[in-house]
């Protein structure tokens, strides 16, 4: 469904994405993980065309879409969220989501109808007058999927959603995300909670320092030495290895 | 309130404005209601733009100026009806929205560097129109006394009276029918975080550009009215940023991005003005010191304008001090 190659970034000096491959195939959930600064959010900035690429290409429904600016890329159904949350404040939560049915739906009052349908989905069913700038952080986690969620759209990119959110939070949103894949809908997911990637996702890639370095199930990506070093530090893996052995 | 109720409240607050002109048998006080529906007309021009679209311009002068000056070098020059010459004033300041909306939102100027350029466009108009010749150049254009319903230029108040009625209903209709729409949805969520708004497959550049051209048409038809009121133009009316000015201090008075908002600024400002006429007399340039400290007290102390202020008062929601101003409930 989306295929990344080559896709290169550098920001000044820094080279944010070098050389990122990646594909995510239809239905299902994939996930990104990595260590913070790995360079995932830029790459969704990348592939949803917030960021020009320096090299590479994206094909998305097997068309190129290298280049394109950010509404055209979310008309073709690929949708972002952001991890940093951007309601529209001063809006109330059924104006926000009305933005995203908006896409599809030219009717004021059609949006408006889906955008609750679409409010009682992500729970947020009883904040649907209330502004949206007053939510609070899971409120606004809901709401960014939400509108992402009300465009319809055939492939969402989450990045952590589910960041900054209590354990009790966390467990609420979880069936949400499944709800959504059971749609129909492809999710490729930047996530920082292990636990959540392990319970959500199939496949996962693993992102350091702007590259790809491990790929597959999560439960084997979380074993793969290269990628305890990435989270951890260098030599952590082999001390792990060398405890687990004399405890053995 | 919900958006029914608005219309409704719309058709009341213009079917009471319309019983002006059989009320109100003073010239001199019909004047008034009919430069403050101009001014709600100007208003509610600059409304669209920088109250729904939060792209806060400076230099509204510039299509006010091109609909008073086309309509009046279309009579002057060409011997062109100016019936015909508010259509096509309204059309060419619409295209010189279009014109300066390309130049700025093509290449992403947002905030000051938007509102500082749209300052310079509007001199650039004002200095041209004092430097060619079938502008009148600095002298100005007289249009030619000749009063008849035909010619746009009336006997009676009244009836110049029911032309600004009618183009400012229309104005607040089809910011009414924004405010119910796709567009307008699209336009506030620009407004209100554009990086967002693109995410969700709004084409914030269309979008923006929808705005302009609205705001700019508008705007034009309330120059059109000025010329055919007055019957004289020079650059500083026309292209001044006394124009410019006016057009945004009646929605920021009134209450940004909100329906009623430009009723209410105009109302006050035009209530407020000629209090100070009474009081302080004509002098040159106290209008403008009243304006700017009228502008300050109001960005400080009632950000949402009265309209703002008025849902607080019957309990709404609190007035938010936030740049680009809230969409009230007025
Ligand atoms: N617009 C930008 N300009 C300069 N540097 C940036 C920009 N965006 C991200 N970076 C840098 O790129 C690196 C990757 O950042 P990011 O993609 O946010 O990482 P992650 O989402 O994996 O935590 C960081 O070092 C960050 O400081
Ligand atoms: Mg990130």
């Amino acid at each position: 469904m989306l295929e990344i190659s080559s896709l290169c970034k550098s920001f000044g000096g820094l080279q944010a994405s070098q050389s990122v491959t990646l594909t995510v195939p239809q239905g299902g959930i994939t996930s990104l993980i990595g260590p913070n600064g790995a360079g995932k959010t830029t790459l969704f900035a990348l592939i949803t065309g917030f960021h020009r690429p320096d090299s590479g290409s994206v094909r998305f429904l097997g068309e190129d879409i290298t280049g394109l600016p950010p509404e055209a890329i979310a008309k073709r159904g690929m949708i972002r969220t952001f991890q940093t949350v951007q309601p529209f404040a001063g809006q109330t939560v059924r104006e926000n989501i009305a933005v995203g049915a908006h896409l599809k739906i030219r009717d004021r009052a059609q949006a408006l109808a889906k955008a609750e349908a679409v409010a009682r989905q992500v729970g947020l069913g009883d904040r649907l007058d209330m502004d949206a700038g007053s939510l609070t952080v899971a409120g606004r986690k809901r709401l960014e999927v939400a509108r992402a969620l009300a465009t319809d759209p055939k492939l969402i990119l989450f990045d952590e959603v589910l960041a900054g959110l209590n354990p009790s939070e966390i467990r609420d949103v979880i069936p949400v995300i499944n709800a959504i894949r059971d749609a129909g809908v492809t999710i490729l997911l930047i996530e920082h909670v292990m636990q959540a990637v392990m319970s959500l996702s199939d496949y996962t890639w693993v992102l350091n320092q702007g590259a790809i370095i491990a790929e597959g199930p999560p439960k084997d990506v979380v074993s793969d030495p290269h990628v305890i070093e990435a989270y951890l530090g260098k030599g952590m893996a082999e001390r792990i290895a060398k405890r687990e052995a004399a405890s053995a | 309130m919900k958006t029914d109720t608005k219309l409704l409240m719309l058709i009341v607050v213009f079917g009471l404005i319309g019983l002006a002109p059989v009320l109100i048998t003073q010239d001199s006080l019909l004047n008034i209601v009919i430069m403050t529906l101009y001014a709600a007309l100007l208003g509610q021009a600059w409304n669209i733009l920088g109250g729904y679209g939060g792209q806060v311009s400076f230099g509204h002068a510039a299509y006010f100026g091109t609909g008073a000056y086309t309509v009046a070098v279309l009579q002057v020059q060409f011997g062109i009806n100016p019936w015909i010459g508010l259509a096509v004033g309204g059309l060419a300041a619409a295209a010189v929205g279009a014109f300066i909306g390309f130049c700025t939102f093509r290449y992403g100027l947002r905030g000051s560097y938007f509102a500082l350029v749209t300052l310079a466009f509007a001199e650039v108009l004002r200095i041209l129109s004092n430097s060619v010749d079938f502008t009148g150049a600095g002298v100005g254009l007289l249009i030619p006394l000749e009063r008849s319903a035909a010619n746009f230029q009336f006997a009676s108040k009244a009836e110049f009276f029911w032309v600004i009625w009618v183009m400012t209903f229309a104005a607040f209709l089809t910011v009414w029918k924004i405010g119910n729409s796709r567009f307008g949805a699209q336009l506030t969520a620009v407004r209100d975080n554009e990086d967002a708004a693109r995410a969700l497959g709004v084409d914030a550049f269309r979008v923006k550009m929808g705005a302009i051209m609205l705001s700019g048409f508008f705007a034009g038809l309330a120059g059109v009215f000025y010329a055919q009121y007055f019957l004289y133009l020079d650059p500083h009316i026309a292209y001044g940023a006394a124009i410019s000015v006016e057009s945004l201090l009646v929605p920021i008075i009134g209450g940004m991005g909100t329906l009623f908002g430009p009723l209410l600024g105009a109302a006050f400002l035009h209530g407020l003005s000629e209090l100070s006429r009474a009081v302080i007399g004509d002098a040159p340039g106290v209008s403008l010191v009243l304006y700017g400290v009228l502008l300050v007290i109001m960005v400080l102390f009632v950000p949402r304008g009265l309209a703002g202020l008025m849902s607080h008062l019957r309990g709404g929601k609190p007035p938010v001090s936030r740049a680009g101003g809230g969409k009230g409930h007025a």
